[in-house]
């Protein structure tokens, strides 16, 4: 199908994007469009106005930011998945990219807009609670920066305000910490049918801290708790993996659809959280 | 109506033409240039026919608006290669039959091409991972897989 009308308005400057977010109420922005312009081809998503930011100057970088990394939301997938700094210091994400859409999507396609679409089957939002990272808001009013774990709301919903811009990625220096992600899908590159990223901090064999994040097995990436509290404070053997796998799987609450029933989806959860645990605790140090 | 005017650059040539906000590129190319060659099949960024080349890389032209290409340098399939002077890609896919239909084809080549600017030499795992995006319902994509290798051969010795 075609998609419905809109007005067009093209920003240059992060300003000009914020006052064109600002004075048009029904307005949105439009970054990669790989995801909103399919949906609004399918008509699931009629906008009014878009806010073309393509052309906005220095949104695109990746830089070092104290022990971690800053990622400009408008840097194409592409480039993040090739970065050596981000392989460095957050290697979780350049796992999961090897699970994220296609090159051609991945050549247009921006980390920012991916995480503000917050599809609930999507990759990077699992990456970015499970590492902590802080997401940059920006509106005429001014910035606030926003835990990733308090971000993702619902299914396409955020804690970003229509007049907000995503400006800013952080992701935390990694320290000793251990990391793993892996997903099931039908075929490389195709929506997830269950996600789970992972990462395991542990202090003389016990686990210190660790983060069990479930996505598209719920309406939004999330924490799994019941998992994470059965491996905080022991030692990562075999059995704490089996009793956090359990958890997590009783911790979500998937959907059924074409692609997975609930059951299978449950199961997908326990295999990955044994899977990610493992390969986690072997990275720690 | 609101219209934009956009001036984008196809194969070499400028054009200047007014678009709707919402006319897709795909079609941009096909009904305002007749430039058939580019095929739409899903339109909504799963199948892979509709690729093109935009500023070096590729692109669906059917996630992409016109208006978002104004300034660009597109190529398409009619720029690759003519009949009587193909590019290796379009002469691998046409000795190697990855072919059948057709339909797929512009979007295969424009990928393959890109594959082939990074990686001279790729692989089969690197040539299903390249094409994983581009659905074909003829071939069973061996008779793909093969023409990018033999095209990856062809250029090789073109090089040499």
């Amino acid at each position: 199908m075609k998609p419905p009308r809109f007005r067009y308005l093209r920003a240059e400057s992060v300003d000009g994007a914020l006052r064109a977010l600002a004075d048009n109420p029904d307005s949105r922005p439009l970054a990669g469009g790989q995801s909103l312009i399919a949906m609004m081809n399918l008509r699931l998503v009629r906008p009014a106005c878009l806010v073309d930011i393509n052309r906005v100057a220095g949104l695109g970088y990746i830089r070092e930011d104290g022990d971690g990394v800053a990622i400009g939301a408008l840097t194409r997938h592409n480039d993040v998945k090739h970065s050596d700094l981000v392989r460095a210091r957050c290697p979780l994400l350049t796992e999961a990219y090897e699970s994220i859409a296609h090159h051609t999507v991945r050549n247009r396609g921006t980390l920012g807009g991916n995480l503000c679409h917050a599809d609930p089957s999507s990759e990077t939002p699992a990456v970015m609670v499970a590492v902590g990272a802080t997401l940059v808001l920006q509106s005429v009013g001014g910035r606030r920066e926003v835990a990733a774990e308090d971000f993702f709301q619902g299914p396409y919903e955020t804690a970003a305000r229509q007049d907000e811009l995503l400006v800013e990625i952080r992701l935390p220096g990694r320290g000793a910490e251990g990391w793993a992600f892996a997903e099931v899908s039908n075929r490389h590159g195709d929506f997830a049918i269950a996600v789970i990223a992972t990462t395991l901090r542990l202090a003389d064999g016990r686990c210190e801290a660790a983060r069990v994040v479930a996505s598209a097995v719920g309406e939004h990436a999330a924490r799994l708790r019941p998992a994470e509290d059965a491996l905080t404070g022991g030692a990562i053997d075999d059995a704490a993996i089996e009793r956090a796998a359990e958890a997590a799987a009783g911790a979500v609450d998937p959907h059924s659809d074409s692609h997975a029933d609930a059951v299978y989806r449950r199961d997908a959860v326990a295999a990955l959280t044994r899977r990610t645990l493992r390969r986690a605790a072997e990275r720690c140090g | 109506m609101e219209r934009e005017t956009i001036s984008v650059t196809v194969n070499g040539r400028a054009y200047e033409r007014q678009v709707e906000p919402r006319r897709l590129l795909s079609d941009f190319l096909r009904d305002d240039l007749r430039l058939t060659g580019t095929h739409v099949g899903c339109e909504h960024g799963v199948c892979g026919a509709c690729t093109v080349m935009m500023d070096g890389v590729t692109a669906r032209s059917c996630l992409t608006f016109a208006v978002m290409a104004d300034g660009a340098e597109i190529e398409t399939i009619e720029g690759l290669g003519s009949v009587d002077a193909m590019h290796p890609v379009q002469r691998a896919f046409w000795e190697k039959h990855g072919l059948q239909c057709g339909f797929c084809t512009p979007g295969m080549l424009m990928t393959a091409v890109e594959l082939l600017e990074r990686n001279s030499d790729p692989s089969v795992d690197d040539i299903r991972d390249a094409i994983s995006g581009n659905l074909c319902r003829c071939t069973g994509y061996q008779t793909i897989v093969d023409s990018i290798r033999y095209a990856a051969h062809l250029m090789r010795e073109d090089g040499a």
